[in-house]
């Protein structure tokens, strides 16, 4: 009886470190991205910025079923990616100050990030355009005998490109190991999913391609963790691909510049009742495994994480411009 | 051996030293290529290494450029380059960039073959000439492999590059005959080819272009004017140094391109002349292009809309008359 209640507690500790991870990995992107939009008004990042506020549980809820071993490809909104992935935000944040220690030397900024080490294949920022590197990615693991698979994140607008529909077939024909994650937050760009697509819901467009397909509610962290692992379960079966649909929404505008026009502040409030953070602290706490000063101790963590972050983005140097040129082609094997 | 047949043979060497190449694209096995260049390779090689695609050009080029990033060594055949338009994305905004975008860290060895050019009345949908739009992306390499033994070796030599290659194969090619020594080292692609040493003019071409440039020389010769001609092979990057030392000894220059003039290879050429070799000219640099139009049908329009040798001719004829 007493190896029981042990092994009971044992599990509960587990549960309760995992739980607390999943919602320090959440916390930890809801920061960053509120760090970056803060040095964006500073101007010390320019170009386009596109937050992944709303969406947290999504990303991270994915990325738990992924081993070193698979190769991820995602979008321009990847900075939750990026960091669930384990890229520390002091190497995302040079690389939006554009400087030569960020993931992609100040070559990529936002849109791009890059991490040979960690099997982060990028942020594609042509919509739809990672879709056919994550098929070959998957037909290089099949045909080398590996172990890995493909995952590929992507938004409710890239269903309506071509290279959506091509990728999902010739993944499907092939039977390639590729875990498609659609990431649909209603909105591409500023056109409602309603104002684009025939066929709105996402899982009926892969019977076509004899993809298997499911959805999930992407602002609850733990359902998406366990349709993520069922997902990614049946693709390393030998299944083929899969599409998990997270159904999910941006509480921020599209990027800095959108004005917000296209929806209403209520339907934005109402999304926010839904918070996948909110909710999970809420559901944590319910369960009697947060209290208020592990919620305070993360929130310390991770704030000084990214003051070191922001402090290691300033004081990094530039690329030199006479290395401009250096990375266009490689050298050529005698 | 014929073009077609080097072609092959260089697929199939580059298939048995390396497990990791691999051939994709639309009917390429079962139906043995649509120019019959990999007729054979599906029996040989099996089903795994000869892939038919579907009709998804972005799709498989961009699996192409994925299976490079994972450790393959992809050869992508997209039947026409009119085609490749429909994988412009990938080529473009994916191969071409993911090098330097993501600072070094990832690269693309991907070899991508097409076919290019006009003379089959194939109308305009299958007969442009658009190696110049290639020629402009920096992050790739552009080959327009003019000869038969170059088919073979500069296709071995594509393998060996660790950035995307895409090598244009003029269509009307395939049947040509020539030498190729299987056993000699693959092409050095870093060099233009001098196909004619001469003194007077400089002929400078590419691809599908030689043969009548050629011929030009021999009529000139006729007249006892000595053209150099001077094959490009590599379009990207240019051998611009092959090019000026030819016309530091001519003095003339006539660039003949089956490309549309305006934006042109021929345009980059001439203006690298102008800035290189400006002292040297006699003359004017001249430019032999197709005619501004949609590639026509009708075998009369067609042969009018492409560069003739007899242009090539007049053109050279015109400069020495006047500056020689």
């Amino acid at each position: 009886m007493a190896e029981i209640t042990n092994e009971a507690q044992r599990t509960a500790e587990v549960e309760k470190d995992h739980a607390l991870f999943l919602l320090r990995e959440m916390l930890r992107i809801r920061r960053f991205e509120e760090k970056a939009a803060e040095m964006y008004s500073l101007q010390k990042i320019r170009g386009f910025l596109h937050l992944y506020i709303g969406e947290e549980a999504t990303g991270v809820g994915a990325m738990q079923v992924l081993s070193r071993d698979d190769a991820v490809v995602a979008t321009y909104r990847e900075h939750g990616h990026a960091l669930a992935r384990g890229i520390p935000p002091a190497a995302l944040m040079a690389e939006m100050y554009g400087k030569v220690t960020g993931c992609s030397h100040g070559h990529g900024g936002s849109m791009h990030f890059f991490d040979a080490y960690r099997r982060f294949y990028g942020g594609y920022a042509i919509v739809g355009g990672g879709l056919p590197i994550a098929v070959g990615l998957a037909l290089a693991e099949k045909a080398l005998g590996k172990k890995g698979i493909a995952a590929c994140f992507f938004g409710d607008g890239a269903v309506a490109e071509g290279e959506f529909h091509e990728s999902l077939n010739l993944a499907a024909l092939w039977k390639l190991p590729v875990l498609f994650f659609c990431e649909n937050n209603l909105y591409a760009m500023g056109t409602a999913l309603s104002r684009h697509q025939a066929q709105v819901d996402i899982t009926k467009k892969t019977a076509a391609y004899n993809l298997a397909s499911s959805a999930v509610d992407g602002m609850d962290i733990l359902a998406v963790e366990a349709a993520a692992g069922r997902a990614a379960a049946f693709v390393r079966g030998g299944g083929g691909p899969y599409l998990l649909e997270l159904r999910t929404y941006r509480f921020r505008a599209h990027s800095m510049s959108d004005p917000d026009l296209y929806r209403t502040k209520e339907e934005i409030a109402e999304w926010k009742k839904r918070d996948p953070i909110a909710l999970f602290q809420t559901r944590l706490r319910e369960w009697g495994l947060l209290s208020d000063a592990d919620l305070a101790r993360l929130e310390a963590k991770i704030a000084a994480e990214l003051e070191d972050a922001v402090n290691f983005a300033e004081a990094s140097p530039l690329e030199p411009p006479e290395n401009l040129l250096r990375d266009v082609y490689g050298t050529v094997r005698p | 051996m014929t073009y077609r047949e080097a072609v092959r043979a260089a697929l199939r060497k580059a298939l048995r030293d390396d497990s990791r190449v691999f051939l994709m694209g639309e009917d390429v096995g079962q139906y043995g290529g649509a120019f019959a260049v990999s007729h054979g390779l599906l029996a040989e090689f099996g089903p795994q290494r000869i892939l038919d695609t579907p009709l998804s050009e972005s799709a498989f080029l961009g699996a192409g450029i994925g299976a490079a990033l994972g450790g393959l060594r992809p050869i992508v055949e997209i039947m026409t380059i009119n085609f490749s338009l429909l994988a412009m994305d990938q080529i473009l905004n994916n191969a071409a960039t993911l090098r330097h975008m993501s600072g070094g860290q990832f690269h693309v060895p991907l070899v991508v073959r097409m076919a290019s050019g006009g003379g089959r009345q194939l109308a305009a949908q299958h007969s442009h000439s658009l190696e110049g739009w290639y020629a402009h992306i920096p992050g790739i390499k552009a080959l327009a492999p003019a000869t038969v033994a170059d088919a073979y070796g500069m296709l071995l030599a594509a393998l060996q590059e660790d950035d995307p290659v895409f090598i244009f194969e003029h269509a009307t090619l395939y049947p040509l005959e020539g030498e190729v020594d299987l056993s000699a080292a693959r092409a050095d692609i870093a060099r233009a080819a001098i196909r004619r040493p001469g003194r007077d003019v400089t002929l400078i071409t590419y691809g599908g272009s030689l043969g009548i440039t050629l011929q030009a020389a021999d009529a000139l010769a006729r007249q006892g004017l000595e053209a150099e001609v001077i094959d490009l092979r590599t379009i990207r990057p240019l051998d611009s140094q092959t090019i000026m030392d030819s016309v530091a000894k001519t003095h003339h220059a006539v660039i003949v391109d089956e490309g549309w003039r305006t934006g042109s290879l021929a345009a980059e050429i001439s203006a690298r002349i102008m800035e290189s070799a400006f002292d040297e000219l006699d003359a004017p640099v001249a430019r032999v292009c197709s005619a501004e139009v949609p590639m026509p049908y009708a075998r009369h329009l067609e042969e009018a809309t492409l560069p003739k040798a007899a242009e090539i001719v007049s053109a050279a004829e015109g400069m020495l008359a006047h500056h020689g």
